[in-house]
């Protein structure tokens, strides 16, 4: 895989259970992640700068008095939390003009179809099964690269002197567009791009975890 | 006993847990993530699991005790046992809390009370054999030795 060697990924990890927030920052960071923990969707919204309005919860507005310093190249969450469910949480994020870049991922310890396929329409990247395997987190960094690659193309726009501006180009067509040029990616990343932007091969690919493959397949420790 | 005899009787220790299927792969997924900037962290996740899982076992019993069971309440701490078991790799506690989730779902008192008895004894011998394992290890790290890798031959 390629090195990302700059400015480390910066995840934001969301679950009301303290031993699978211990479990998932620990996971990330052996990925070479930062990471934030938060134990419910709200804070989650929070901590990105999105406050719900009081009287109207459907309201959201990015708060003035939260100044959102931290870049977040991801979000991972829980499905199955009280109050906000994962789900929930991914939707608003999406509905969030500000903030519906951020690749989500959900993870979950059921493994229901409809829940997954339901994820993955609204915008989910990966639905991981618990518990999370650190082969897992590999397949995180194409989606983190992508918001990156794309600030950076937005960047290298901006300085560029141009009198028409650009139509809102559609996320997956900028990454295609843009993967040629960097050479980094090795042909397995690419594979793993195209083939997350059709979710319903996401999903098939998301079902048949290797639940289905002799679990001691990738033991290599040894003395 | 010396460092060799201890690092053998741990390695050998341990292969037994995963041979009577006490321990699960999760388990190594586990090792795999302590390292030197965290050396303890297996223990202090096991600790969390032991935590977690008495207060659950207590809340289990009381609620099951109930003159009217509220099935409610009991089946998501079932599932928050799974859930953690499995993670740490407690084959034997989360397959039990399987059949457990089941007899929750069809409001078998009787049947659950049997899981619940179950649960504990697989929970209590998974415990006793981790704090064991992890002594092992702390007399050997108290030798100056090191951890030996786990070799699984399956």
């Amino acid at each position: 895989m390629g090195m990302e060697t700059e400015s480390q990924f910066h995840v934001l990890a969301v679950d009301d259970s303290l031993f699978d927030r211990k479990m998932i920052e620990r996971l990330l960071q052996k990925s070479s992640c930062q990471v934030t923990t938060v134990d419910s969707g709200s804070k989650a919204l929070e901590f990105l700068g999105l406050r719900v309005d009081d009287e109207d919860p459907n309201v959201l507005s990015t708060s003035p008095h939260i100044h959102q310093e931290v870049e977040i190249n991801l979000i991972i969450t829980d499905y199955c939390m009280p109050g906000m469910t994962g789900y929930d949480l991914l939707k608003k994020v999406k509905e969030s003009a500000a903030f519906k870049s951020i690749p989500v991922v959900i993870m979950s310890s059921e493994n229901v179809p409809a829940r997954i396929s339901r994820c993955l329409e609204e915008g989910a990247e990966e639905f991981f099964l618990k518990p999370v395997k650190l082969a897992d987190l590999t397949k995180l960094k194409p989606h983190m690269m992508k918001t990156k690659l794309k600030k950076e193309s937005e960047k290298s726009a901006k300085e560029e002197e141009s009198e028409v501006s650009k139509p809102e180009i559609e996320e997956e067509e900028a990454v295609i567009e843009i993967l040629p040029l960097h050479q980094e990616l090795e042909s397995e990343q690419l594979e793993t791009i195209v083939s997350s932007s059709n979710k319903r091969k996401a999903m098939e690919e998301v079902i048949s975890t290797d639940r289905s493959r002799p679990k001691y397949n990738d033991i290599t420790t040894s003395v | 006993m010396d460092l060799v005899q201890m690092q053998k009787s741990l390695q050998d220790y341990t292969k037994s847990l995963f041979l009577e299927g006490i321990l699960d792969s999760q388990f190594l997924q586990l090792q795999q993530l302590q390292d030197e900037s965290n050396p303890d962290f297996v223990s202090q996740v096991v600790t969390l699991f032991f935590q977690d899982s008495d207060r659950i076992l207590n809340d289990l019993s009381l609620s099951l005790g109930q003159q009217v069971v509220d099935f409610k309440k009991v089946d998501p701490h079932v599932h928050q046992l799974k859930g953690s078991s499995s993670s740490i790799g407690a084959q034997r506690v989360k397959n039990a809390c399987v059949v457990f989730r089941n007899f929750c779902e069809q409001q078998n008192v009787e049947a659950c009370h049997r899981c619940l008895q179950q649960v504990k004894q697989e929970y209590y011998l998974v415990k006793n054999r981790l704090e064991t394992l992890f002594k092992l290890e702390q007399q050997i790290v108290a030798s100056g030795g090191m951890i030996p890798a786990v070799e699984l031959g399956f």
